[in-house]
């Protein structure tokens, strides 16, 4: 029943305009002005890597370039600090994604934690280098968070996938 | 292995090498932030983009906006009956000032002119509500809900009640972005209200502010209130900025270090005044010229209490 490659479940194709939407919800989502209120996840970055784990050939670097300057503005950051930390996220997922998604889903998200946090590291070094402020070490509780959604996340976005299940004894597959 | 006249399948075509497409992205990314860290070209991008995303910015606003409402709606009576009887109070007190102002204003104008010297720009404001502190987590910017549409211009000076709360550096049509003065990239010029002593204070982050470049046996003592000079053109002189919370003087080091809290709300939200656009300063004198005649003693003063 796990949306993994060891499951017998066999999804229906990926629709693109389903890809875009959820992207673009996650956008959204990030543009709701918690302030600096800790442990919120990185929408764009989670909805990004599930993509990119899933779906390597449609959702690459070029989605994770152009919705990381989108992020830029919004957070009225330094042009291309998301961006670099996107494109790299992006790069990881699609390398790693013939071996994560082979692991049950707890599993996976212990994939994707180090890859989040790698991307904030990132986006630190970029700043700290441009002087800065830190932000102290609660800023990279929203990495956790967006790991332990990680399982939630797969079900809500592979939900268009499932196919339903009818049962024939006479034709069995 | 291609044959004369045969393409191969398009099946395997799958673009550039992904270690090609990264070096690509990541050096456009570097190529950005350079860009606009050093040379600051991009502004217009993000006036645009964020232009055309205000509308969906103000719609994900919404929700927290009514549980702020929802919040204030449940607010106790009792509580309201209080503040009420608090501001009244507050009224009363204030009311013997504000009474004699015009008087002491009239009278202040008819010194300087007996003084012969400048007469002070008189404050205007454009009242703005702070909408949201901006999401990024190393620097620290508010976003208020005037823009240029209402005649905010970048360099403004932003008070609330209290005292300084910072500085309008981006403007867009609809919203502008101010830069708190506790962010690491915000100095202002300042004088301590006791003694007139000038210095220039610096963000430090984590809500605090740091007196630069002041020796280890500068006058300053913890509990001064520190209040904005004048002198940078932008800050009308005279305002409150900060509290000194700490000093170390350590001889090891030529200055002091002094830590300050800001006095205003910088961290809170609420309303806010966007102070008008200062008159420009006279222009400086050249250097050279400067050298060579000393101003006289009377000049000076002059200058200072100016």
């Amino acid at each position: 029943m796990q949306p993994t490659h060891a499951s017998r479940r066999i999804l229906l194709p990926v629709r693109n305009w389903f890809i875009v939407l959820t992207l673009f919800l996650a956008l959204v989502l990030n543009l709701v002005p918690f302030g600096r209120f800790p442990g919120i996840p990185d929408w764009v970055a989670l909805v990004l890597a599930f993509w990119c784990v899933h779906q390597p050939l449609k959702v690459g670097m070029a989605a994770g370039f152009v919705l990381g300057l989108a992020m830029d503005v919004a957070d009225a950051s330094v042009m291309g600090q998301h961006a670099l930390a996107y494109v790299l996220l992006a790069f990881a997922a699609a390398g790693w994604s013939r071996r994560v998604l082979w692991f049950p889903l707890s599993q996976q998200a212990l994939h994707v934690l180090p890859m989040f946090l790698g991307m904030q590291l990132v986006m630190l070094v970029t700043r700290m280098v441009s002087g800065g402020e830190f932000p102290g070490v609660l800023w990279f509780l929203s990495s956790f968070t967006a790991t332990l959604l990680w399982h939630p996340v797969t079900y809500v976005l592979l939900m268009p996938q499932f196919r339903p299940e009818d049962k024939d004894v006479h034709r069995p597959i | 292995m291609s044959v004369v006249g045969h393409a191969p399948p398009p099946f395997f075509k799958r673009g550039p090498a992904p270690l090609v497409r990264l070096a690509f992205f990541v050096t456009l990314s570097l190529v950005l932030l350079v860009a606009d860290l050093r040379f600051h070209t991009l502004e217009w991008a993000r006036l645009a983009v964020a232009t055309a995303a205000w509308p969906l910015q103000r719609l994900t606003g919404m929700p927290i906006d009514a549980a702020g409402d929802f919040g204030a709606y449940l607010s106790r009576q009792t509580s309201l009956l209080r503040e009420n009887e608090e501001l009244r109070r507050r009224q009363l007190g204030t009311a013997n000032l504000l009474l004699r102002q015009e008087h002491l204003e009239q009278e202040n104008k008819r010194m300087r002119a007996l003084l012969d010297m400048r007469t002070r720009q008189p404050v205007e404001g454009r009242i703005a509500e702070i909408l949201y502190a901006a999401r990024d987590p190393f620097s620290r910017r508010v976003v208020i809900d005037k823009g240029s549409q209402h005649g905010i211009a970048a360099g403004q000076a932003v008070v609330d009640d209290i005292g300084v709360i910072g500085q309008v550096t981006r403007v867009f049509p609809l919203t502008s972005e101010v830069l708190l003065l506790t962010d690491k990239d915000q100095a202002i010029p300042v004088a301590v209200q006791r003694n007139g002593l000038r210095a220039v204070l610096a963000g430090a982050g984590s809500g605090t502010m740091e007196l630069r470049f002041l020796a280890a046996n500068a006058e300053v003592q913890v509990g001064d209130i520190l209040v904005t000079s004048g002198l940078d053109g932008v800050y009308l002189p005279g305002l409150p900025v900060a509290r000194v919370a700490r000093i170390d003087r350590d001889s090891s080091h030529s200055f002091a270090r002094i830590t300050c809290v800001p006095l205003a709300g910088v961290e809170r939200h609420g309303l806010a005044l966007v102070l008008g656009s200062r008159t420009e300063l006279p222009p400086r004198p050249d250097e050279a010229p400067a050298m060579l005649d000393q101003p006289s003693r009377g000049k000076r003063v002059k200058q200072k209490i100016r």
